[in-house]
């Protein structure tokens, strides 16, 4: 697999990382005070797991004064979904293949 | 899709097929029909039997045969080394045959690994398909 795909699945495996940045992608675009609000985890350690998903180009930010505000990229999921499609694709080939197959068999 | 403790993806096809178990299990493990729908091959129904898929494009499977109850279930490693990481694969595929009042439900999940994570065959369920199905939906709305 190749290694933007290596990048996403670590970025992602935390469950911790993996829950803000679904709640990104759920609830739109945040503040690290609003985010750490509900993460359960202290805001230095959201923080750096927006640091982390940022570098996957996970998440993007934005200042605005004082705040930094965090939002998902969901585009950034294409590889994952791209190896999925491909393989699905390979198997329902297939199976037209077994199929046809299956039509010249006999009981 | 994702999935979560092991940092797998995997991927899950189906289809019905009118035809009893039976006859798609001759299809799923005689080495000369598996070769009409899937690749050339020296695959034996015996657990821990290692054998090749020999792909049209010049590319060799290595397989080992992990679990084997005849019309019901299927499984193999479905390994692919490669020089580049980049384009090695350890991955398990599994058939599934259940049968309907019109013949046979088969299901095939293929679930990857990546290349360091070589101890993940179990695998839990939760967590990343959920996460994953929701995204593909937010993808879907956005996209």
């Amino acid at each position: 697999m190749p290694k933007n795909q290596d990048v996403l699945f670590k970025t992602l495996a935390d469950p911790t990382r993996r829950a803000i940045f679904e709640r990104l992608c759920r609830e739109g675009e945040q503040t690290v005070g609003a985010l750490t609000a509900r993460a359960g985890v202290s805001q230095p350690a959201v923080s750096k797991h927006l640091g982390v998903l940022k570098h996957a180009r996970l998440v993007r930010d934005r200042h605005e004064g004082r705040e930094t505000h965090y939002s998902a990229q969901v585009g950034a999921l294409a590889p994952l979904i791209e190896w999925t499609s491909r393989m699905a694709g390979f198997w329902e080939d297939r199976f037209d293949k077994l199929e046809d197959l299956l039509k010249r068999m006999d009981q | 899709m994702i999935d979560s403790a092991t940092e797998t993806l995997s991927v899950v096809v189906e289809r019905d097929m009118p035809h009893p178990p039976e006859k798609l299990w001759r299809a799923l493990t005689q080495p000369h029909l598996i070769e009409e729908w899937l690749m050339k091959n020296d695959f034996k129904a015996v657990v821990g039997h290692h054998f090749n898929l020999r792909g049209e494009w010049g590319g060799v499977l290595d397989c080992e045969v992990l679990a084997i109850e005849p019309n019901r279930t299927l499984s193999y490693t479905w390994n692919f080394a490669h020089e580049d990481p980049a384009y090695n694969m350890q991955s398990v595929v599994t058939f599934t045959l259940t049968p309907t009042r019109t013949g046979t439900h088969l299901r095939m999940e293929q679930r990857g690994f990546r290349p360091d994570q070589k101890q993940a065959y179990g695998g839990a369920k939760a967590g990343w398909q959920q996460f994953f199905t929701k995204l593909e939906q937010v993808v879907g709305r956005t996209g």
